[in-house]
């Protein structure tokens, strides 16, 4: 992988076309997550901590393995476990590393307003320019997994890079590199689709386990990273991943139709004033009633 | 035109060529700093409304410093709303002249006005406009505060964060309706009423044809002094 997949191809609130706009590369990249290998030993989280330069920050206690609830604009990578109760009644523990999933159509660049604030690379890394960022908060309300968190203090959006760093340079993200299991891959999204289907195959056919399967969300175009779960018609039970995430509508609209709609009327608005005076004119005072003065009321 | 400088009280006669008090030195104020707000509001939030309109926010200090204010700003022209209703509260319900008025409308359109019945201080187009900034600057407010704090309503009622988006956008474009109305009719059909928003005064004959009932009033209250 070189420089060359880091040319842009799309830019949030940018009037007009990027520079990569057409451009299709081969090199999509991509994570895969095993959730059936994971063990929850967090070796990620502290692998993303170390190479992006934050420090720990204070856990929660909530009875379980959770050390806190959602990844923060300093934590990117947080393994959300879920003691999920089979049919049987049988107990497992479900464990899926949560982080940015790279869609290949971001709901957080569609939603916001801030020239170059949000790049998607044309290997498909999706990347927060904090430079540009304005802290409005609208890559939030865009994004159906709820990833972009705030700074107070900078007044920025942060989240994770997928190591856009790293990549670049040829190495893999820092938290592939640290998994003991062997659970995370990363490489072309062909290979790491082919990876999981056939991971997936496994698990059905030499387990028993039915209804794994790959989730690779068609609703945003596919992601950059992608899961194999053990039930992929289940996605909820995996720290709440979204069964068949999309922009939210309102986002679309919004950022679509509803702009057309407002920038018409108020044109429309101005246009409409303007031939009213060329038509009409100013309203001129016809003053028929100058004994006003002498309290009598001035009836016409 | 007569000057202003043979007027000595606030409030004169309404004889030919003199002037009455429109707006007093508070109400003057008080409008322009709601002008004031409400403007960088729609400077700013037009320049997050499209990419097109993004360069905007480079006149006002660029984006983060836009993206800073815009909310404290509307926080104050909600106050300075307030102020408003404070102050006119007691001219802007509709009467029945207003709905004689409002019936005749057409009239006012095509500048026809000695058609029109007489109306008191504010026409209910006024009226009409005070209150839909009123309530529009309300539903900002509030759905301001949900893009605001965006992160502070969970993800499972992020439905609100969609309400607070729609309703912030419906309202937005309400008010600059009304506010590209306002600043048309009284910048440019009626050039008087921004002289008197900015020196306060209205020619007698002007009252007389636009406001008769007020004129009536003002009058009436100076003679019987």
């Amino acid at each position: 992988m070189s420089q060359a997949t880091l040319a842009v191809r799309r830019i949030s609130g940018h009037a007009g076309a990027a520079p990569g706009d057409d451009v299709e590369r081969d090199y999509q990249v991509c994570k895969l997550v095993d959730t059936t290998t994971c063990i929850g030993c967090k070796a990620c989280e502290v692998a993303c901590l170390e190479w992006n330069g934050y420090t720990f920050t204070d856990t929660v206690f909530d009875n379980s393995y959770q050390t806190m609830p959602e990844t923060t604009w300093n934590y990117w990578n947080l393994i959300k476990f879920n003691e999920h109760e089979r049919e049987d009644g049988s107990i497992t523990l479900l464990m899926r590393k949560d982080q940015c999933m790279h869609c290949a159509d971001p709901g957080c660049l569609a939603a916001c307003p801030a020239d170059g604030a949000i790049v998607q690379y044309t290997n498909g890394i999706v990347d927060f320019q904090q430079q540009n960022c304005i802290g409005c908060g609208y890559c939030v309300s865009g994004c159906p997994f709820d990833i972009p968190k705030f700074n107070p203090k900078t007044k920025k959006m942060f989240k994770c890079t997928l190591c856009v760093d790293r990549v670049s340079e040829g190495l893999e993200p820092a938290c592939i590199k640290s998994c003991p299991t062997g659970c995370l891959h990363f490489g072309t999204k062909e290979d790491m689709l082919d990876l999981a289907e056939t991971r997936a195959k496994q698990l059905r056919e030499n387990y028993g386990i039915e209804k794994a399967g790959v989730y690779d969300p068609a609703g945003v175009g596919g992601t950059g990273v992608i899961y194999v779960l053990h039930d992929v018609t289940n996605p909820e039970a995996y720290g709440g991943l979204p069964k068949d995430p999309s922009i939210p509508w309102v986002v679309k609209f919004w950022k679509g139709p509803a702009k057309w709609i407002g920038n018409l009327a108020m044109l429309g608005g101005i246009l409409g004033v303007t031939l009213h005076y060329l038509r009409y004119g100013p309203k001129e005072v016809h003053d028929n009633d100058k004994d006003a003065k002498n309290g009598n009321g001035g009836k016409p | 035109m007569s000057t202003s400088h043979v007027i000595s009280s606030a409030r004169t006669t309404g004889e030919s060529g003199g002037k009455i008090l429109r707006y007093t030195l508070g109400e003057r104020v008080h409008h322009w700093l709601g002008a004031l707000f409400y403007t960088y509001c729609l400077i700013t939030g037009l320049a997050f409304w499209s990419p097109y309109m993004f360069w905007l926010a480079a006149i006002v200090g660029g984006g983060p410093t836009a993206r800073f204010w815009h909310p404290w700003f509307g926080v104050a022209f909600t106050l300075s709303l307030g102020w408003m209703y404070k102050m006119w509260r007691g001219d802007l319900a509709a009467t029945d002249a207003d709905r004689g008025w409002s019936k005749a409308i057409e009239h006012y359109i095509k500048n026809d006005d000695e058609k029109l019945p007489p109306v008191g201080r504010f026409n209910y187009g006024q009226k009409l406009f005070f209150w839909l900034m009123f309530f529009g600057v309300i539903l900002l407010l509030i759905s301001g505060l949900g893009l605001w704090f965006v992160e502070s309503i969970p993800w499972s009622l992020r439905w609100l964060r969609y309400l607070a988006v729609t309703v912030h956008v419906v309202a937005a474009m309400a008010t600059i309706g009304a506010f590209i109305i306002h600043i048309y009719m009284s910048v440019f059909m009626e050039p008087e009423s921004f002289q008197a928003m900015i020196h306060g005064r209205v020619p007698g004959a002007w009252a007389r044809t636009y406001h008769r009932l007020w004129y009536e009033q003002v009058t009436k209250d100076k003679s019987a002094k």
